[in-house]
């Protein structure tokens, strides 16, 4: 699981050697994130934001117990409920705007991940695994976040399950009987909203469960790095505890002051004012918007206005929703680059900053209403969302000359230094 | 399967007795997993009580020619609109070949009551509840009802004709109890 230069753990006080022999729990612990896990010498600042997402998810169940206690599922007094957290619970204020706004900087941090992973090829061989454990993650924040924001039971919570189970609808023949099975009704009520508590109080720790997987996975080759050149040596590598439980501690602190200032000064920029207005079933607000974090993926749902080949439009934007996030579980097979680091892919390099950019621009379409020229927008972006991972991202791979490359993680750290150096003299 | 080195476990037609064990024993704990698993599915289908409340009652005698109410059936929404004779034509004038789906006025309203067209307010989208049953609303394109959400656009007869809706407007099961009074479902 480890390099054999590893530190060894070796307790020393007579407690810690007696509970070794009988559970070697703090052994597992010094193996995982201590000194007995050897790191590449070289991560920057983009490896930090695992650890930053594994403490958003704890800040995530600690206030959501907490809420817990305060609310009440049901849709007569679920809204009334959260109006009780927010006036006359003791902090109640805090802790629900540090829930909300916690799961915003969950994402943000999971997407630089991602992007991250994006970016150093950190999905490719030997680390697929630890990739396609990252989109299940992926999938399941996306369905906590959306149970937990049906919760308050405002119109947005409302309109917003309405449209997503809807979703279910759009599977010929067995769409409709599913939906009303999903709900527990023919439209969202308190059966809906029930079970949605229920498995948002679960499914956290699913989440969790699976980050133990990605971790373990992580492990067995080692952290990548951002040359994307495997370990060769114990040059190569420091112990995980002190240099990075040091550099994510930091890193931890930014974290912090920015999710403080979001909570403190602006806990509702990221959230929608019709939210504060009631559930009522037979008035639409006049645009549903999800939260920003499935605006992209909105703009795929959205994209689809005509009916293709046999398929409706309907049908078509629920695949392509689907799709775009099924793509990813393709990914280490769709690039076949030996080459890990866009460091050296001159060409990649390129395709990768435009793939950010037109998923910023979806992101801009989804939030947008349905109109024109959002539509044609978000249904070139789609197309080239698509086109990235299935055309250009394997012709890339193929018809790409990478830049030279160093022979090892220390090789290119000391290039680097004797650069720094003779520019520091000059 | 029984091999003949060991006699004692085989039988005459080759079927060893823990075969036999073995697949009573599996098959019995497939039976009671499934008794199981089937009332943990179902019981997320709609209650009792969900579903006792699947008809009910409108008085229709107070709404004048080209208004339309808002009422509710399982709680979904439900438009009752009172069609104007220019719109009964308007329906009555799209050929048909040009529908995403096909269907009449005469098929979507009751015989002699074609001015009565009673749908359920659910974009068949995803859902959002159309404008154009209340006074002022958008109407859309082409004169019924509007869907705010994703831009679908139903006429008169509450069929879809512009947007991503794949079908028109439900029509509820229904019937005239009297000349002014509905009961759906």
């Amino acid at each position: 699981m480890s390099f054999p230069w590893a530190n060894q753990y070796q307790p020393q006080q007579p407690l810690m050697k007696w509970l070794d022999e009988k559970l070697p729990l703090p052994r597992l612990v010094y193996n995982a994130i201590g000194s007995g896990y050897p790191v590449p010498r070289n991560l920057n600042y983009f490896w930090n934001f695992g650890v930053l997402a594994g403490a958003a998810l704890v800040i995530q169940i600690v206030t959501g117990i907490v809420l817990a206690m305060h609310y009440a599922a049901h849709a007569d007094v679920a809204f009334n409920s959260v109006e009780h957290i927010m006036r006359d619970v003791n902090a109640g204020w805090f802790i629900r705007y540090a829930h909300m706004n916690g799961a915003s900087m969950f994402f943000i941090v999971v997407y630089l991940h991602i992007f991250r992973g994006l970016y150093y090829g950190s999905y490719k061989a030997p680390r697929e695994m630890v990739w396609l454990l990252g989109v299940v993650i992926f999938l399941l924040m996306m369905a906590t976040a959306f149970m937990g924001y049906v919760l308050p039971w405002g119109q947005m919570s409302f309109w917003g399950a309405q449209v997503i189970t809807g979703f279910f609808s759009a599977i010929p023949g067995v769409g409709e009987p599913l939906r009303v099975w999903l709900l527990g009704g023919f439209a969202p009520d308190n059966a809906a909203l029930n079970r949605f508590f229920s498995l948002h109080y679960l499914l956290p720790f699913v989440i969790a469960a699976v980050i133990i997987l990605h971790i373990w996975a992580l492990h067995i080759p080692g952290s990548s790095n951002p040359t994307g050149i495997e370990v060769k040596d114990e040059q190569d590598t420091v112990p995980f505890h002190p240099y990075y439980t040091a550099k994510d501690g930091f890193g931890l602190g930014v974290f912090l002051i920015l999710f403080a200032a979001l909570t403190f000064f602006t806990p509702n920029l990221l959230g929608h004012a019709d939210n504060y207005i009631q559930a009522n079933p037979l008035s639409t607000p006049a645009h549903i918007v999800p939260e920003w974090y499935f605006w992209p993926f909105y703009a795929i749902l959205r994209a689809f206005t005509f009916n293709f080949l046999w398929i409706d439009a309907k049908l078509w934007g629920v695949i392509a929703m689907f799709a775009a996030i099924a793509l990813l579980f393709f990914l280490p097979w769709l690039d076949s680059s030996p080459v890990k680091s866009s460091n050296y892919r001159p060409l990649y390099r390129k395709f990768f900053w435009v793939l950010v950019a037109d998923v910023l621009l979806l992101g801009v379409c989804g939030k947008m209403p349905a109109e024109q020229p959002w539509v044609i927008l978000s249904q070139i972006g789609s197309i080239y969302y698509f086109a990235h991972f299935l055309i250009i991202l394997p012709i890339v791979s193929r018809i790409e000359r990478p830049e030279p490359m160093p022979n090892s993680i220390t090789e290119a750290v000391l290039a680097k230094h004797a650069d720094d150096a003779s520019a520091a003299t000059a | 399967m029984a091999s003949e080195s060991e006699p004692s476990a085989a039988v005459e037609d080759g079927v060893r007795r823990r075969d036999f064990i073995n697949i009573a024993a599996v098959s019995f704990a497939g039976v009671g997993t499934v008794a199981v698993v089937l009332p943990l599915v179902n019981q997320m289908s709609p209650s009792a009580d969900v579903l006792a409340l699947s008809s009910t009652e409108i008085d229709i005698s107070a709404i004048q020619t080209g208004q339309a109410i808002k009422t509710s059936w399982r709680k979904q929404p439900v438009f009752v609109r009172n069609l104007t004779t220019a719109e009964i034509d308007e329906a009555n004038k799209v050929p048909l070949g040009s529908l995403r789906d096909a269907q009449t006025l005469a098929e979507r309203t009751k015989p002699g009551k074609e001015n009565w067209l009673i749908t359920l307010g659910v974009c068949t989208h995803l859902g959002c509840v159309p404008l154009g049953a209340a006074e002022g609303e958008n109407r859309g394109d082409f004169g019924g009802y509007f869907c705010p959400c994703h831009g679908s656009h139903y006429d008169t007869a509450a069929r879809i004709r512009k947007g991503p809706a794949p079908t028109n407007l439900v029509v509820p099961p229904y019937e005239f109890t009297s000349d002014t009074v509905v009961t759906i479902g």
